[in-house]
């Protein structure tokens, strides 16, 4: 079974933590790995820096321009992630953009993940309708979970043929926002995931975009399987280096 | 169908499409689905016309530039973009676009700008309209641009700075869709060229190809045909462009002339020369040509035009380059600068440095005498001034 289904059946809420790749500093990548599963981290979303990452708040762009800045690529990526596996057993996830994708060759790039024991790739700009045509077979072939998004505006049918493309989890964007904008979780975003979790899709929910704290996992959990937090914890990471990250992921909880 | 114009999922051969993120697919749909029957309505082209005649000036002259024929062996015609309402073409999709927003019931505007231009046009059809409208300038670019701040802000424009990545037109191009993302149901994003996703770029060709359509009557008038032999713009994204060339692509004994900036040349870092330093890719949710590093990363272009330092060019342009139907010319600085003192001296028209790189062809390309050349003559040189002058030591 993949690691994120094996993630997902489990009975409990996942904590899921995107970090930018060669944040702080270039070598960084896979020891905030580590610690991140060490500290009880149940899934790791990679962010692979873009120069203009369009769904991402200020908060992502600096530590992306940042890690760009530190020398970071796709090819040094996979380099630092080789033979992760020895010592991680959760859930890797790469995210990016899909230009660098297609910069690097889809198809290399699939295989590179494979190799490197990648369980899935969230490609904020890549559409569904050409996801499906083009790159659903290659990504199936390497064993390569697609992690499709819905917001509060996405219509039900739309979310019935989001839901067909994929079997693990879909990501739940919290509100219409660019990720790290919110204030916590009004009526509104609750009856939100609620309602999308009465639609009883084959794909497990996990919610993004402005979880930061105890409070907002909570009730952005309530009705799914778990929460993605990205902002919160490279502000985390920028205050207090990597020995915060046990403190914020118990800070969760 | 047109063999260069977008299929319905907005692809020109390779290039095009809609590479966006979820969280903006509603707002793009709602237009897809909407943007050609809006504008086919009775109503839509009634208001379109009315204001293109009485409120931009149009149609603008189709102009014999018997001094530039006469020095170059050929007859030149400019097609005077410039004398529109704000200095430019960009009016005409501005025009349209405020009228297609109303329409979808849309009452906050924003738009992208990098030297202004776009960003004037649109704060002045929102002042005609009483519409909020928010501009997106990159911090670099509003230091170097003040009197179009100005101008935007006098029209009652909220500009604000992106200060992202390197504070430039992309850069606000991305801070417009991000807040597009932010406002999905109350906001219409006026793009200000051929680019981002469908249906911008054949949004924009529709509504900037009232420059075709008039330069065919023109033509027919003065020539006796409604055919040039060549069409000739600058290509920055290439909306100035994509109005010249629309309704003649499909005419294939028409060539067409695309002009890029080189900037100080294309084997200098600093150049914004898309078709000959760019690779396939993807930006602001297209495919087209676009100048990245190895990975994929966009780079910064540069061109002394701040209208034209766009890193990719529309789809149209990609697709007219890469099957041929197109030529395309790079111009360095210091070529553009010469050719719009040029145009100054002895036609009495100066030029926004922008199109005063169409100009500086000649060196590259060689004409037959009875050869009919259309220019867009796309804007004028006003807000060029400071760097003309700075430039020639005035």
């Amino acid at each position: 079974m993949n690691r994120i289904n094996r993630a997902l059946a489990q009975d409990k809420k996942l904590i899921s933590i995107y970090f930018t790749a060669g944040y702080p500093q270039l070598e960084d990548t896979t020891e905030v790995i580590k610690r991140l599963t060490d500290s009880g981290t149940d899934v790791i979303e990679i962010g692979l820096p873009y120069s203009d990452p369009l769904a991402d708040g200020p908060v992502i762009q600096k530590s992306s321009e940042q890690a760009l800045r530190n020398g970071m690529s796709t090819k040094k990526l996979f380099q630092q992630l080789e033979g992760i596996r020895k010592t991680v057993d959760i859930p890797l996830i790469v995210m990016g953009y899909f230009n660098a994708m297609l910069q690097f060759g889809v198809e290399d790039f699939c295989k590179e993940c494979e190799a490197i024991g990648i369980d899935g790739i969230i490609m904020p700009d890549l559409p569904i309708d050409i996801f499906e045509v083009d790159y659903k077979e290659l990504f199936e072939a390497h064993g390569l979970k697609f992690i499709p998004l819905i917001t509060p505006e996405t219509s039900p049918n739309r979310i019935n043929t989001i839901d067909a493309l994929g079997d693990s989890f879909v990501y739940m964007v919290s509100s219409s926002s660019t990720t790290g904008g919110q204030q916590g979780f009004g009526d509104e975003a609750l009856s939100y995931f609620k309602r999308i979790a009465d639609m009883q899709l084959t794909n497990k929910l996990m919610v993004g975009f402005g979880i930061k704290d105890a409070l907002s996992f909570e009730q952005a959990s309530r009705y799914t399987s778990g929460c993605i937090i990205g902002s919160a914890f490279i502000q985390t990471l920028t205050k207090t280096g990597l020995d915060g990250i046990p403190g914020f992921i118990q800070s969760l909880k | 169908m047109s063999k260069y114009s977008a299929n319905d999922k907005g692809f020109y051969g390779d290039f095009g499409g809609a590479y966006i993120p979820e969280l903006l697919y509603p707002n793009v749909e709602e237009l897809r689905q909407n943007y050609k029957q809006i504008i086919a309505t009775d109503d839509f082209q009634k208001q379109f016309k009315s204001l293109l005649k009485d409120y931009v000036g149009r149609p603008t002259p189709l102009y014999l530039a018997e001094n530039l024929s006469e020095k170059y062996k050929a007859k030149i015609y400019l097609k005077r973009e410039d004398l529109c309402h704000t200095g430019a073409h960009k009016i005409n999709n501005t025009v349209g676009q405020i009228l297609l927003a109303k329409a979808l019931g849309k009452h906050r505007i924003i738009a992208e700008t990098g030297a202004g231009q776009h960003g004037v046009a649109t704060a002045t059809v929102c002042a005609l309209m009483g519409l909020e409208c928010i501009v997106y300038m990159g911090a670099v670019d509003i230091e170097r641009q003040a009197p179009n701040v100005a101008r935007m802000k006098m029209l009652g424009a909220t500009v604000v700075p992106a200060n992202s990545g390197s504070k430039t037109l992309k850069d606000a191009t991305n801070e417009a869709i991000r807040d597009w993302i932010n406002h999905p149901k109350d906001t219409h994003y006026i793009i200000g060229s051929v680019v981002g996703p469908h249906p911008y770029p054949d949004m924009v060709t529709q509504l900037q190809s009232v420059i075709s359509k008039e330069v065919k009557t023109q033509l027919l008038e003065k020539e006796g045909r409604e055919l040039p032999d060549y069409v000739i713009a600058c290509v920055g994204g290439g909306s100035n462009a994509a109005g010249l060339f629309a309704d003649f692509m499909d005419h294939e004994e028409v060539g067409i002339i695309g002009v890029e900036a080189s900037g100080k040349g294309v084997e200098t870092n600093e150049s914004a020369a898309t078709t000959i330093l760019g690779r396939e890719g993807i930006i602001h949710g297209s495919k087209t040509l676009l100048m990245q590093n190895t990975d994929g990363q966009i780079t910064e272009p540069y061109s002394i035009s701040a209208g034209l330092d766009y890193p990719g060019i529309g789809p149209m342009h990609a697709h007219l380059y890469k099957t041929g139907r197109g030529k395309f010319v790079s111009i360095t600085d210091a070529e553009a600068m010469e050719a719009g003192l040029e145009l100054s001296r002895i036609e009495g028209i100066i030029p926004a440095i922008e199109t005063a790189h169409a100009f500086a062809i000649f060196k590259y390309l060689d004409f037959k005498e009875d050869d009919v050349l259309v220019f867009n003559c796309s804007g004028r040189g006003d807000k060029d001034l400071d760097t003309y002058r700075t430039y020639f030591g005035y």
